[in-house]
């Protein structure tokens, strides 16, 4: 990794002049808060920004409010280490809670924010290396070159949603404030995701992500699981959120599931989510939801382990995500720190 | 706690660890000398090609670059062996992987350095490239090297010890199996630097983060034609090495020669990406492996051959290649063995010697098909290894000289402690225990380049304070060779640690050491600094005994004091002790030095395998395997090393626990791998090595069989710990399973592989299914030594 490339770095103290600083500067401005992902990429020349607009100094992004019942208002420059801590994430919001506690390291954590993590850059591992051996294989569609290596017929970048929050963000349906130069608006989390490596997210450059409005749990049972190869740094390379609302008579009234890192956005499994409607959440309903999750997730050959054992694994962890949320008998989720 | 030392044997912190802990410590980037320019290298971007033409103009017109060097500048080749002198400074007409250097600047910052590359054209004319063992054996159209045992073979042995067809005939039951060891780096924290700095006198120093300066001392004069009397290598603190920075590099050649040019210093330290490019890391290993055994169990024979994936360049593969076969027999008693091994040139970083060098794959390799044999004769895999076990004071069949073992006692530790023998095969599905056995080196009986002088030389000068000063080449590259060194002086003189100074790793300052390679600067360089405080002893001694009125014999020191063992209350203070040595004999210093004896045998090629001693470890694993995810987690481990005495028992320990570490991320995830000619992932995240949440409970046992020839009975713990902790799970996995992952590292999805051809009625099994069919040339065959003439068989 080469040390990292000059820049200017602004500190807007309020959101619309940050706005108009990352239009001003566009397309050679970049918004950072916490920095954890950006630096790194900035030393590896993925990102080659002339201009860094800072948000850590915003009070309009920061703080929690709310709790299960009226649901919650997070800043997206809160941080993971502050989302983990707030009461009603610990105590309600497990999916939330987990999916915050999963990413990276606790010292990362400290200082990666919500936004960050929602807007983090797609991953694959033609991409997120150093300089020179991306020169060595003639750079890739996302930087610098014009193929895409994982599959080099293509036309489109194949790299990997690589957010935690984002699956977890869908399956609470959760809102995102969005404020740019040209406005305001309030918009689905879902909304903000396209299914491409390059142009992942459906949001203008200008657009400054200002919090995040999560439903009330309204007694939705809610999980995250995230696979990797080790307990902690490691990026999800398969994530699942799943939220499911029981009746009286444990039938589900509710569900989603949302899987991450099998696609270049989160990917809805909606087939498995109409499986369970109606259903008690017993074994049976639980291998045929995973079953439905399972066909559309097509991860490819782009990250850690081989792309049919990803797959597989989407049938594991869905099945495994959906037994805890059922309470039944179920292995421990992955430890992490 | 022995009361018959007063350091040795006591766990004192290492004499480093403050300096380390508080950040005090001078690596070798930290060094910032006045003027200091900056250089970089410019890497090959294609695994092979040759090289048309190189125009660093645009470079050179760059501001703030101060020098341009490439191939032509620095033609003289080199390489850690003589046998292999292989290596470029800068490629001069090919280039042999993506990484190979090709140019170096120096300018005045890193990011100038840096944008001068990018001005550098290099003209490549592309030639087909060579990723697999199967591919160098197949193309012999593509040659990498022009010189070697065969196209694209490096190096070819074959040896025979005794007749092996008759042993084999003679068994009862013979196996034969296939493994595969994928390659690894050492992954040290502190990236490879160095700093030149050339005077206007002629001299000539070179500050490097190097496991052996007097070999990168010998390379720099060969090099640069520059003599050896004017150039200084000092190795800095070495922030890891584990065999990775054990070779002469470009970056600290060129180093060196911008430095001459520009009149400046220069520093180039290299990125995390270059690390992995530079390498000289664990070879890939493809195993074929074949035992003859009688029905009760003994070995007749044993038939072992070896294919490695050597990368671009030489190495120390030649020793790397014997190593694969030398010391099965240090374990087991085999009265015949075969050994046919080659390594071949392939497009990829040089591989090298890694904790272990060449032995780790093939005690794998064993120590799994001996469980296998075990499971075949319905015998405890534990009473396969004890009835086949080597006797302390013995000779192998290869002629290697065993004194010291404390393997039974090892055994029988973690055998006990783990409950192995009650629980394996009996825990739940899922959970299982693996056991195996190793022998390591106590240092290389043999320098690295022939030569007849001592290994290890220590000198120590005693200043009229009663401060001590100790002058070793030895580098400390965490290992604890400072604190050695300091403990054993301080234990023969009867000072505290404290009153000793060390003055380490400078060829200008020191007396020669071979380098921190091999295990061997306990063993050896403990010796030569023994023998040193001896000498002082005496002669502080002698003129207390003057001033004492006593018997030189009787004095004792101990505790800053020379005092009469029968009256403890006669006597000095070590300070007045050893003034009056002074004023009796002068300038109070002495020298001590170490040399193995002689213990190759009568052929060639038994160079590699010989040691003053052999250090021996068991272990015992605990692993719980998810069926339906294939991870494998390490619950614990039990291992016990025999490592003579230990001087310290942190020390010890904490070498055992590294080592159990390292081998765990091997056996588990860790894979120098590639993809379209290029290393798949050079970089710390995507590479996996396991973090502080793997690494499971530990219980470490030290067992001490007190050598006969090591300084107070020590041998060595910096890498015999790793080798048993690979197989162990290998076959804790087997136990948890009852699949068989033959080939390193044990993924998850090779387990859910090995499960689900269970499940289609296969064995269950992952791995090579065999070896290249390739004829060995006749081997050297070897006569037996005298007590393996005839092989008993019941």
């Amino acid at each position: 990794m080469m040390r990292l490339p000059p820049f200017t770095y602004l500190s807007p103290r309020t959101v619309e002049e940050a706005v108009r600083m990352l239009a001003d500067a566009a397309p050679h401005a970049m918004a950072v808060a916490g920095g954890t992902d950006l630096y790194p990429n900035m030393k590896r020349r993925q990102f080659e920004p002339k201009v860094l607009v800072g948000l850590r100094g915003l009070r309009d992004l920061q703080g929690i409010r709310g709790d299960a019942r009226a649901g919650l208002v997070i800043g997206a420059g809160v941080s993971l280490r502050q989302l983990i801590a707030y009461p009603a994430v610990a105590g309600g919001y497990t999916a939330v809670a987990r999916a915050a506690g999963y990413i990276s390291n606790p010292q990362i954590r400290n200082m990666g924010t919500v936004g960050g993590n929602l807007l983090v850059d797609t991953r694959c591992n033609y991409y997120n290396m150093p300089y020179w051996w991306r020169r060595s294989i003639h750079f890739c569609m996302k930087k610098d070159g014009d193929v895409c290596w994982v599959a080099p017929g293509g036309s489109r970048c194949w790299a990997i949603s690589s957010t935690d929050l984002a699956p977890v963000a869908l399956a609470l349906d959760a809102q995102v404030r969005l404020v740019g130069v040209g406005g305001e608006r309030l918009i689905p989390a879902r909304s903000l995701y396209l299914d491409d490596g390059i142009a992942y997210l459906g949001k203008q450059p200008d657009e400054v992500l200002i919090e995040v409005i999560v439903p009330p749990l309204d007694g939705m049972r809610t999980t995250y699981w995230k696979l990797r190869r080790r307990g902690t740094i490691d990026f999800p390379i398969l994530g699942v959120a799943a939220a499911v609302r029981l009746d009286a008579d444990r039938r589900c009234t509710h569900a989603r599931i949302v899987l991450g890192a099998v696609a270049s956005a989160p990917l809805e499994a909606r087939d498995a989510e109409r499986v369970l409607i109606g259903k008690r959440l017993d074994p049976e309903a639980i291998n045929e939801a995973a079953q439905a999750a399972f066909t559309p997730a097509k991860p490819l050959d782009n990250t850690d382990l081989t792309l049919g054992y990803r797959k597989q694994m989407v049938r594991v962890y869905v099945t495994r995500a959906l037994k805890e949320l059922a309470g039944l008998p179920a292995e421990d989720p992955p430890a992490y720190v | 706690m022995s009361d018959e030392f007063s350091v040795i044997g006591k766990p004192l912190p290492k004499v480093d660890g403050m300096g380390k802990c508080t950040g005090q410590t001078k690596f070798a980037d930290d060094l910032n000398l006045p003027r200091m320019l900056h250089g970089r290298l410019l890497r090959s971007v294609h695994a092979h090609a040759r090289i048309r033409h190189i125009n660093t103009s645009r470079a050179e017109r760059l501001p703030g670059v101060h020098a341009v060097l490439t191939g032509k500048d620095l033609p003289v080749k080199f390489g850690i062996l003589p046998v292999s002198q292989d290596e470029e400074t800068l490629a001069v007409d090919k280039v042999r992987f993506v990484g190979d250097p090709v140019a170096a600047v120096a300018a005045i910052d890193e990011e100038t350095a840096e944008r001068a590359l990018e001005h550098i054209d290099v003209d490549y004319e592309p030639l087909p490239a060579i990723m697999s063992i199967k591919e160098a054996l197949a193309r012999e159209d593509v040659r990498i090297h022009d010189y070697g045992d065969g196209p694209n073979i490096h190096k070819m042995v074959s040896l025979e010890f005794g007749d092996v067809a008759e042993g084999f005939a003679e068994a009862a039951h013979v196996r034969e199996d296939v493994f595969f060891f994928e390659g690894s780096n050492h992954l040290p924290m502190e990236q490879h630097s160095a700093v030149a700095s050339y005077e206007h006198d002629g001299k000539l120093t070179v500050w490097s983060s190097t496991q052996t300066p007097h070999y990168v001392h010998r390379a720099l004069e060969k090099v640069l034609g520059h003599p050896a009397s004017q150039i200084r290598v000092i190795a800095t603190p070495v922030g890891g090495g584990f065999g990775g920075k054990s070779d002469p590099f470009s970056h600290e050649i060129a180093a060196a020669r911008l430095s001459m040019i520009t009149g400046r210093p220069v520093k180039i330290t290299c990125t995390r990406e270059e690390v992995f490019y530079i390498h000289r890391g664990r070879h890939p290993v493809l195993m074929w492996v074949k035992t003859g055994l009688a029905r009760d169990g003994r070995i007749t024979a044993m038939h072992f051959k070896t294919f490695l994936d050597g990368g671009a360049y030489g190495s120390y593969g030649v020793a790397s290649t014997y190593y694969t076969g030398a010391l099965q027999t240090t374990t087991y008693k085999i009265p015949r063995y075969k050994f046919e091994g080659l390594r071949v040139f392939t497009n990829k970083p040089p591989c090298g010697p890694k904790r272990g060098h060449g032995t780790p794959q093939p005690r794998y390799a064993l120590e799994c098909h001996l469980d296998k044999i075990a499971a075949d004769l319905g015998i405890d895999p534990v009473e396969l290894r004890r009835r086949n076990m080597v006797e302390p004071f013995s000779t192998t069949v290869n002629y290697l000289r065993i004194t010291s073992c404390g393997l039974l006692e090892c055994v029988d530790k973690v055998v006990e402690a783990s409950g192995f023998q009650e629980r394996r095969g009996r825990l739940p599905r899922g959970r299982g225990l693996g056991f195996a056995v190793s022998a390591y080196l106590c240092g290389a009986g043999l320098p690295i380049y022939w030569n007849d002088m001592p290994q290890s030389e220590v000198q120590i000068k005693v200043d009229r304070g009663g401060g001590v000063t100790v002058y070793s080449m030895a580098i400390d590259i965490g290992q604890g060779s400072d604190s050695v060194l300091v403990f054993t002086v301080a234990e023969v003189l009867g000072i505290a640690p404290a009153d000793i100074k060390l003055v380490t790793a400078d060829t200008d300052l020191t007396p020669i050491d071979l380098g921190s390679y091999s295990s061997r600067v306990t063993f050896m360089a403990g010796n030569a600094a023994v023998e040193a405080a001896t000498k002082i002893r005496d002669m502080v001694f002698q003129a207390a005994a003057e001033k004492l009125n006593v018997p030189a014999a009787r004095l004792v020191a101990r505790g800053r004091r020379v005092y009469d063992r029968e009256d403890v209350a006669r006597g000095l203070t070590w300070v007045d002790a050893i003034r009056a040595a002074e004023a009796r004999v002068g300038t109070l210093a002495a020298t001590g030095s170490y040399k193995a004896p002689k213990l190759s045998g009568p052929y060639k090629g038994s160079g590699v395998g010989p040691s003053p001693a052999y250090s021996y470890s068991a272990s015992v694993v605990e692993v719980s395997c998810d069926p339906e995810t294939g991870a494998v987690v390490v619950e614990k481990v039990w291992i016990a090393h025999d490592v003579g005495r230990a001087i310290n028992p942190l020390l010890v320990e904490g070498q055992v626990e590294g080592s159990v570490y390292m081998a765990l991320g091997e056996v588990l995830m860790e894979e120098q791998t590639f993809r379209r000619g290029v290393h798949k992932f050079p970089s710390m995240l995507e590479y996996k090595s396991p973090t502080t949440l793997e690494t499971p409970e530990m219980h470490t046992f030290i067992v001490e069989s007190v050598d006969p020839e090591g300084p107070f009975g020590a041998k060595e713990a910096g890498q015999g710990p790793l080798l048993p902790v690979i197989p162990a799970v290998a076959n804790a996995v087997a136990d948890a399973l009852g699949v068989r992952i033959d080939e390193i590292p044990i993924t998850p999805e090779k387990v859910l592989a090995a499960l689900a051809d269970r499940r289609k009625g296969g064995s269950g099994r992952v791995g090579p299914r065999d070896v290249p069919t390739i004829q060995f040339k006749d081997p050297i065959r070897v006569a037996p030594p005298p007590g393996w003439e005839r092989v008993p068989v019941p």
